[in-house]
Order: structure tokens, then C-alpha cells, then sequence
């Protein structure tokens, strides 16, 4: 009786300070409210774990605990790790002034095409001179003209 | 102790040899940690939900944001009555451990009342959400957000089904060892479906409005 009436009031106390944080409009900045609800519900998740599922580190021989510490583990690396890698994605993949309109209009990416091309044409006029170099530097001529083709036919298309 | 037995007999030769132990090696109450095994899987499944949430929770696609779509004294009504059923949950636990059978189908059927109580609001709250326009097919933010408190009241919705099918069978067998292991279970799932709901009210309701 005693434990789950314990529990009860630490979680109602638990509930409404953040409910009300918010409701009142105490918390306005995100960041303050992931620091701050975040804190209240860790606690309040170990309050019931403690005095509604009766948790301790002898329950069954200790596997209990055990499952349950590799289940956080688990699970803070796996919440932690999708919010990085997503979050840094998201902020490296943002599109340029440059390709985002080339995407959504046909029209401009025409317009885009001349500036892109130098683009695409500068590697092939940088192999260009080494693979003519390439003999005099190599003396496998098999290779140098294997290398040398795809460099000219780069310069026919062109 | 069959191990013992087992040397004593070859020992003093006047025991028969027994070459397998008389009882399965279980571990004693074996079935709590399996079910709880079950549920620490259930909490992957629920992270998976939430990390989810976390990346597109704030991908509007020019819709609805939450600021805009939760009213949170709802959630608080509700967040109520999940937190009031943990606790009746726990006095029918209490009355399980007298062996008082009406006294654990009366706090059982409390129990069950209050977990309607909350979806019915889950529901009258997606009822509303999708009269808005806010459907699961607005926008990546409410994908999310209808796939893990979806989730969360499907578990709900059968732990309220198991919830009745015990007290049915309370009723019917008393408080036999079959049912004490099976409102154990129970009280070990209503309980971990409240700790979900710390995390979906915080980060999906009181972070959402922020």
C-alpha cells in the first residue's frame, strides 16, 4: 500500500510541474524545455519503475536489472544516434541557391546547364596532359594507353 | 537436490541411479523475467517509434504544426486517467496478495474503466485531428506522430482486452496460481504502457507546443 501510494504522489508531482511549466507558458525556449521536461520525465520513468514494477537488482537473480540496463543502453544509443546522424544530414544536405532551383523548375535548370558544364569538363582537361605525360613518365604502354582513350574521347565529345 | 541425490546413489550403490534430474531445470517463476524480456523488447520498438518522431517531428510540409493542433488539457485528462489506473492496478494488486478475489475484480474493473476513459479521449482526439484535415497523410510530422500514439493505444486497447479476459477468468477459477501469474504479467504491462506514456506526453505533447 505504502510504496504505491509513494509512487503515486511522486508521479502526480512529477506530472503537473511540467504540465504546468508549460501551460502557464514558464517554458517558452525549446532547449530549456528539452533540459528541463526531459528531466522530469527521467525521473518520473524511475519512480515507477522503482514503486509500480517494484525494480531492484536482485529480481530474478539480477537479470532483470541486466535486460533492463542493456535496453536503456540500447535504446540511448539508438534515439541519440538517429537524432545525430539525421540532424547533421539534414543540415549538410540542405540544397544551394544553385540546385534548388534547377530541381523544382525545368526552366532554370536549362539556364544552370551552361554554368554546371565547366564544371563537368574541367576533370577531363585535367587528365588530359597526364596521360600524355604518362609514356614518358611509365613504361608500361599498355596502361598509359588504356588511360590515354577515355581522355581523348572526353575531348571529342566536347 | 537431484545433483545430491545422484552422488549419494552412486556412492552408497543402494539408491536406483538416476541419469536425469527429476524436475526440468527451470528457474523458479520463470515467467516473469520472460515477460519482461518481452516488454524491454516492446520499449525497442517504442524507441524505434520515438527516434522517429524526433527526426520528422518538426517536418510540417507547410501543415498543421503541433503548437497549432494539441490542447493540452486534454492530454492532462488523459495523462489522469493513465496515471489513476497504474495505482488502482496496484491496489488490485494488493488485494491479490490477500487472496481477496471480489477485491481484485473490483480494483480490475476501475482499472478497466479508466483505460477507456483514456482512449475514448485518444480517440475523440484523432477523431478531431482528422476532422481538421490533420490526417496521418498531411505531413511527415503527423505520420509520426499518428504511428507512435497509435501504437501506444493499440497496447492499450489489448491490455484492456487481457484486462477483461482475466477478470473473466478470475471469476470463473478464482485466484488459482495460473491467474496470480497472469495478472503479474498484466500489472508488469499496464505499468510499462504508463512509463511509455511519460515519454509520449513529454516529448510529443509538452515539447510539441514549444
Amino acid at each position: 500500500m505504502g510504496d504505491y501510494v509513494k509512487g503515486f504522489i511522486f508521479a502526480v508531482i512529477l506530472t503537473v510541474i511540467p504540465f504546468y511549466l508549460v501551460m502557464s507558458g514558464t517554458i517558452q525556449d525549446r532547449a530549456t524545455g528539452l533540459v528541463v521536461l526531459g528531466a522530469f520525465a527521467i525521473v518520473q520513468v524511475v519512480v515507477h519503475m522503482v514503486y509500480f514494477l517494484h525494480m531492484n537488482g536482485k529480481l530474478q537473480g539480477g537479470w532483470t536489472m541486466l535486460s533492463t540496463v542493456f535496453t536503456v543502453v540500447f535504446l540511448a544509443i539508438g534515439v541519440a544516434g538517429t537524432l545525430w546522424v539525421m540532424y547533421q544530414m539534414n543540415s549538410h544536405m540542405m540544397p544551394t541557391h544553385e540546385s534548388a532551383p534547377a530541381v523544382s523548375q525545368p526552366a532554370a535548370a536549362e539556364a544552370a546547364a551552361p554554368v554546371a558544364a565547366p564544371a563537368v569538363e574541367a576533370p577531363a582537361a585535367e587528365q588530359a596532359p597526364a596521360a600524355e605525360q604518362a609514356p614518358a613518365a611509365e613504361p608500361a604502354a599498355t596502361e598509359s594507353a588504356a588511360a590515354e582513350q577515355p581522355a581523348h574521347g572526353g575531348h571529342g565529345s566536347n | 537436490m537431484s545433483d545430491i541425490r545422484h552422488n549419494a546413489g552412486a556412492a552408497g550403490a543402494l539408491a536406483p541411479r538416476e541419469y536425469h534430474l527429476a524436475h526440468e531445470p527451470h528457474p523458479e517463476n520463470g515467467t516473469s523475467l520472460g515477460f519482461w524480456l518481452y516488454l524491454m523488447s516492446d520499449c525497442l520498438i517504442f524507441a524505434g517509434l520515438f527516434a522517429t518522431f524526433g527526426v520528422l517531428g518538426r517536418s510540417y510540409a507547410a501543415g498543421p504544426t503541433g503548437k497549432e493542433l494539441f490542447d493540452l488539457s486534454l492530454v492532462a485528462i488523459n495523462t489522469a486517467f493513465l496515471l489513476a489506473s497504474s495505482i488502482t492496478f496496484g491496489f488490485a494488486m494488493l488485494q491479490k496478495q490477500k487472496k481477496n478475489v471480489n477485491g481484485t475484480l473490483l480494483w480490475l474493473a476501475i482499472t478497466g474503466l479508466l483505460g477507456a476513459a483514456f482512449l475514448a479521449v485518444e480517440l475523440y482526439e484523432f477523431h478531431h485531428l482528422i476532422h481538421q484535415g490533420a490526417t496521418p497523410q498531411r505531413s511527415a510530422f503527423l505520420s509520426s506522430f499518428f504511428t507512435l500514439v497509435g501504437t501506444h493505444g493499440i497496447h492499450v486497447t489489448f491490455g484492456l482486452i487481457w484486462l477483461i479476459t482475466l477478470m473473466i477468468q478470475i471469476k470463473k477459477h478464482g485466484l488459482i496460481e495460473a491467474n496470480v501469474r497472469r495478472i503479474n504479467c498484466l500489472s508488469m504491462f499496464w505499468h510499462f504502457l504508463d512509463v511509455v506514456w511519460i515519454g509520449v506526453f513529454t516529448f510529443v505533447y509538452l515539447m510539441g507546443v514549444l
